[in-house]
């Protein structure tokens, strides 16, 4: 366990993520590989604050970090699952590939 | 090195490898599985493997935030928005896409893998670690929430109250966008 490896599993998680971006249609599957790529930058962090960090106050701001990262996470979440409900109310489909009502 | 300090038991190395496969493969769960309720079953597991990390590298608060935030609320709301967008995911996309976009996904991966073992880590580890200080850090690793709710409500406490707003101002804008017009 070193940092070599905290940076394997993130960017392992993170280009598992950006594939279910880029290959799945549900919206909702789409917020969920985007909360995986938020998780991977997050082992990323604490991987470098745990074994880089040197000293009390970069460990903690690390951490502080971290808890902005999953706090923004929760709030962008809310929204983007309140807009998916309201397109889905009105054209009764989450498939990302039948949106494209501001195609000139 | 501070590395050896935080993982010398092999409990600790054990279950690192246990937690960080598991959590991977749950991933792939994730973005493989046609059932969206499945899928984001396996969600969970991915966000409980990484509090899992969060316990090992020292950041008990960080396990403890994730287990509340994540697993409790971000899961519970996109499983509700599963159950009420139900809709099975029509797999008509052509294989020459889904080949294209995989190459992409694996060209990032093995991008980022190449620049990690390429960066000469010990470098860095020499020049900002000297080592007659690394059982001080083990220290504070062991210890950190005093600390961090200090830093949080004295240096970054504008920061703190920005997001707070921002959290306020999610939830209206949310309430606000599925409100029905009258």
């Amino acid at each position: 366990m070193t940092i070599i490896h905290f940076q394997f599993l993130s960017a392992i998680l993170f280009s598992l993520g950006l594939y279910g971006v880029l290959a799945r249609r549900s919206a909702v599957l789409i917020l969920m590989s985007i909360e995986l790529m938020l998780n991977a930058v997050n082992i990323n962090l604490i991987g470098f604050v745990a074994f880089r960090g040197f000293g009390q106050e970069i460990q903690t701001f690390g951490q502080v970090l971290i808890i902005f990262v999953i706090t923004i996470a929760a709030a962008e979440l809310a929204l983007a699952i309140a807009i998916i409900l309201r397109i889905y109310r009105n054209k009764n489909s989450v498939n990302v590939d039948e949106m494209n009502i501001l195609k000139g | 090195m501070i590395s050896q300090g935080i993982a010398s038991s092999l409990t600790v190395e054990i279950s690192f490898w246990v937690i960080s496969i598991s959590t991977i493969l749950s991933a792939i769960a994730v973005v493989q599985i046609k059932d969206l309720f499945r899928a984001s079953l396996f969600l969970i597991l991915t966000f409980l493997g990484v509090a899992g990390l969060f316990i090992l590298l020292g950041a008990e608060f960080l396990a403890g935030i994730q287990l509340m935030i994540y697993v409790g609320a971000i899961s519970v709301l996109i499983i509700f928005a599963i159950l009420m967008t139900r809709e099975i995911e029509i797999s008509n996309q052509s294989h020459y896409m889904r080949i294209l976009v995989s190459m992409v996904a694996l060209g990032f991966m093995l991008l980022a893998i190449s620049l990690i073992t390429s960066t000469d880590w010990n470098l860095i580890d020499s020049r900002s670690f000297p080592q007659n200080q690394t059982d001080e850090i083990i220290a504070t690793v062991q210890n950190s929430i005093p600390t961090l709710s200090k830093m949080l409500l004295t240096e970054y406490v504008l920061a703190f109250e920005m997001v707070g707003v921002l959290l306020l101002a999610a939830v209206l804008g949310a309430l606000a966008l599925v409100r029905e017009k009258k």
